[in-house]
């Protein structure tokens, strides 16, 4: 019976690599698609059978119902969101259904912890389980809430302006060391991107209004005179 | 009974298939990225093997059955939804090539 579980896997891991490589061309992407559902049907089915067909009959039948009632409550969900949802909605729906596979994983970690699938039989095996549960959750955690911080960027309910400069700390410390900063700024608003900016009010700033770009190329072609 | 080799041998399908998925990443050309995000997503959801397992195992921990049963809901939600997402957006590719 493992046997053919194996086999099964395999073929379901072909099937996802078929449907990868699908992608590559404009004209098998939509067969591409077409290999990934199947795939994901097999290793379902497989697993669902394989596990049907052990342990007693009561226990069975009713651990079946409610993985199988848990699997189409989520299936019928996950269709109709696609189904429903408008055009330039799709993107905020990726981020949203990624978001649940990082919930299931976090979950699935927690799971293993509290009843680990294997016993440990030994220190090397005891320490992958570890590192591979707290790998497991860590990563489904940053799933979950990057996915949901993703969904809420897309739609706009929070700003796409990242939250800290990457070279922030060396930025800073020029500044500092400068006397003169010169700040370009297009808007009226206040701040950069509506956020208050401390720098303006440094007293080594000035404020230079207009296009950056331009007022910079008007500066270059000044001083090359 | 796991043995030695079972441990070796999962670690050689692991950095095998990542060097894998790395080539087939890189042969997908620049205008079906989206797809590709919304493909790679429905096949994330391969997790709900992990959590089919987890859930049937034998147990009496009902804490264990809450978490799998939600994780499996959860899975499913991606699993199907992922794959008809990505095939509304390939349909669109393909109405605006022609």
């Amino acid at each position: 019976m493992s046997g053919l579980v194996v086999v099964a896997y395999l073929i379901a891991g072909v099937l996802f690599i078929r449907s990868l490589g699908g992608l590559s061309k404009q004209q098998t992407a939509i067969q591409g698609n077409a290999f990934g559902m199947l795939g994901m049907t097999v290793a379902i089915v497989v697993t669902a059978v394989a596990w049907a067909s052990s342990g007693d009959l009561a226990s069975r039948i009713e651990g079946l119902l409610l993985l199988v009632g848990a699997a189409v409550i989520g299936g019928v969900i996950g269709a109709t969101l696609a189904r429903r949802v408008e055009m330039t909605g799709m993107p905020e729906l990726v981020a949203v259904l990624h978001s649940f596979v990082g919930m299931a994983a976090v979950l699935v970690g927690f799971s293993t912890y509290l009843r680990p699938t294997a016993p440990a039989v030994d220190e090397v095996r005891h320490i992958v389980h570890a590192v591979e549960i707290w790998v497991g959750i860590a990563v489904g955690a940053v799933t979950l809430t990057g996915s949901i911080v993703a969904w809420a960027k897309l739609r706009g309910s929070l700003s796409g302006k990242p939250l800290l400069l990457p070279a922030r700390h060396m930025l800073n410390a020029i500044v500092a060391a400068s006397k003169l900063t010169v700040v370009f700024k297009r808007g009226m608003a206040a701040g950069y991107a509506g956020v208050e900016n401390p720098l303006f009010y440094l007293p080594g700033t000035r404020m230079l209004f207009g296009d950056a770009k331009k007022s910079v190329d008007a500066l270059v072609a000044e001083v090359r005179k | 009974m796991l043995e030695e080799s079972s441990l070796v041998a999962n670690l050689f399908v692991f950095v095998l298939a990542s060097f894998l998925g790395l080539e087939l990443i890189r042969g997908v050309s620049r205008l079906l990225h989206t797809p590709l995000m919304s493909l790679t997503n429905a096949i994330a959801s391969i997790g709900i093997v992990g959590s089919l397992l987890i859930t049937g195992r034998p147990h009496e921990d009902p804490v264990i059955t809450i978490l799998g049963t939600v994780a499996i809901a959860c899975s499913s939600i991606n699993a199907v939804g992922g794959f008809l997402i990505t095939e509304r957006i390939l349909k669109m590719f393909k109405k605006r090539s022609n």
